[in-house]
């Protein structure tokens, strides 16, 4: 897998594994929005968090995965995780 | 006081028509739905023909946040749900959450979803199963996700009991109803045509082996030989009737009578629990035999099913004492959905005063039926039997009365001699 998780990464995941809410905008202005304001509940974030370790070969802390999170910080994490930052 | 429940909303899946007027068009030609499975490839397996429904492109009716996590048969439910709704001109946003419910029967739950993520878990690992897995093949989803869709968070839950299930959740729905709250969603979806619903069913030893679409569900015929199963149903919109009334909606009849029995233990020698159920759901309507203008049948197609359901009929009307008939002839048995649809039908056949018919059969002497056979028949409808059975013992019957004798001065008529 390439070294850098992206911002067009996730959303592609997050379409494949919950699908976008009709009132948001996934390709607007999303980094800093919290998962719950994008229309995402836990289970939305458990079945993106198992795709993204799946795809990426590592293992996320579960905690990483809470409603209140944002893109920007998910992304921060798995990018940490593939520079080897963070042991898995 | 037994205050009266009227449907007001139908939404309609059928093999043979989406949508309650498509459906009702094809059913008074005798249009069938049954055909060999597409869906796979059903070569190997005993039985090969089921009742598929073409043509649903779920994208088109639902959000995509909901598209991962359903199985086919929510997918189906809520179509229906959204489009009783509409029929009945409700809008659940304006309604407070707490007075509006959903109760629909199950009777297999989400296997085709199920089995695609337990095919995940043996040949790749558990890490690779959905996390909606956790819900989306379970019994009471269906109601579960129409619950979330339109904020219903009123008296909810499921019923299973096969077949029968279908008339016993709407019977659930009657009492919460009585109980205080004025609109219950109700009826039932089921769909389970994927090899491991399929082996399933095929375990149950029901199924016709036909491969001749017209000759493999014949029931009350000499040649009956099992059934072939389909996939779809009904959602129904259930209202007190004071309340319907009272925001002006179309009403399409009265839920008046319902009755539930168990059969004895096989080999008892004690009669089968059918007929009783009838006579329980005659007297729930405060109703008799000679009121009734019709009966939708179970139509299980099995020779000794078929013989002890005529015999109960015979046993209530007389011999060829009321007309019957079995629309699912078109459309296969549709488990839970099969008697929510049969409602439906008679709801729209009450309506119409038309008999849709029992296709492709030749009614066998030995039952002593009135068969509506061939083509439809014109007839006034005003009080409606349905019946329905599952496996394993459950018998079901409810009656239901046309909407003109639901009139508020019929109505107010009848509370005199509500027990």
């Amino acid at each position: 897998m390439s070294g850098e998780f992206t911002l067009d990464d996730l959303k592609r995941i997050l379409r494949a594994a919950a699908g976008a809410d009709e009132s948001v905008d996934l390709d607007g202005d999303i980094a800093d929005a919290s998962f719950e304001a994008l229309g995402y509940e836990s289970l939305a974030l458990l079945e993106t968090g198992s795709r993204i370790e799946q795809e990426y070969g590592i293992v996320l802390r579960d905690d990483l995965l809470t409603v209140e999170e944002t893109p920007r910080g998910l992304i921060d994490s798995v990018n940490a995780h593939l520079s080897g930052a963070v042991s898995t | 006081m037994n205050t009266p429940v009227v449907v007001t909303g139908l939404g309609v899946v059928s093999p043979n028509g989406l949508g309650a007027a498509d459906y009702w068009a094809a059913t008074l030609v005798g249009k069938s739905g049954l055909s060999r499975i597409t869906r796979f490839d059903p070569s190997q397996y005993p039985a090969r023909l089921a009742g598929e429904i073409h043509g649903f492109a779920a994208e088109e009716h639902l959000p995509s946040r909901l598209l991962p996590q359903t199985d086919r048969m929510t997918r189906l439910a809520l179509v229906a749900a959204d489009w009783a709704l509409a029929d009945a001109g409700v809008s659940t946003a304006e309604r407070p959450a707490f007075e509006m419910g959903v109760i629909t029967a199950s009777a297999s739950g989400g296997f085709e979803f199920g089995q695609n993520e337990l095919r995940k878990l043996w040949s790749r690992g558990g890490q690779y199963v959905s996390a909606y897995q956790s819900f989306a093949w379970f019994y009471a989803v269906n109601s579960g996700q129409i619950s979330i869709r339109h904020g219903l968070k009123g008296p909810s839950g499921v019923v299973v009991s096969d077949q029968a299930g279908g008339l016993d959740a709407v019977a659930q729905a009657r009492r919460q109803i009585r109980k205080g709250t004025p609109l219950i969603v109700s009826g039932g979806v089921d769909a389970s045509l994927c090899p491991w619903g399929w082996v399933a069913q095929t375990a149950g030893g029901r199924l016709s082996t036909s491969d001749e679409p017209s000759r493999a569900y014949l029931p009350f015929d000499s040649a009956a030989r099992g059934h072939v199963p389909g996939e779809g149903g009904a959602i129904l919109i259930m209202e007190d009737l004071a309340a319907a009334r009272a925001r002006g909606a179309r009403v399409y009849g009265e839920v008046a009578g319902y009755g539930a029995t168990f059969d004895p233990r096989p080999g008892s020698g004690r009669a089968p629990g059918l007929r009783k159920a009838i006579e329980l759901a005659l007297a729930d309507a405060d109703t008799g035999p000679a009121a009734v203008d019709l009966v939708f049948a179970d139509a299980a197609a099995l020779p000794e099913l078929d013989r002890s359901e005529a015999a109960a009929l015979c046993a209530v009307f007389g011999a060829r004492g009321v007309p019957v008939t079995a629309p699912k002839t078109m459309t296969g048995r549709l488990y839970s959905g099969a008697a929510p649809l049969d409602l439906a039908t008679a709801f729209l056949a009450m309506r119409e005063g038309i008999i849709p018919p029992t296709v492709n059969v030749e009614a066998a002497a030995e039952h002593r039926l009135d068969l509506v056979t061939r083509q439809t028949r014109d007839a006034e409808l005003r009080t409606v039997l349905v019946l329905a059975r599952g496996h394993g013992g459950f018998n079901s019957a409810m009656v239901l009365r046309s909407a003109r004798d639901t009139d508020p001065p019929v109505a107010n008529e009848r509370k005199t001699h509500v027990r």
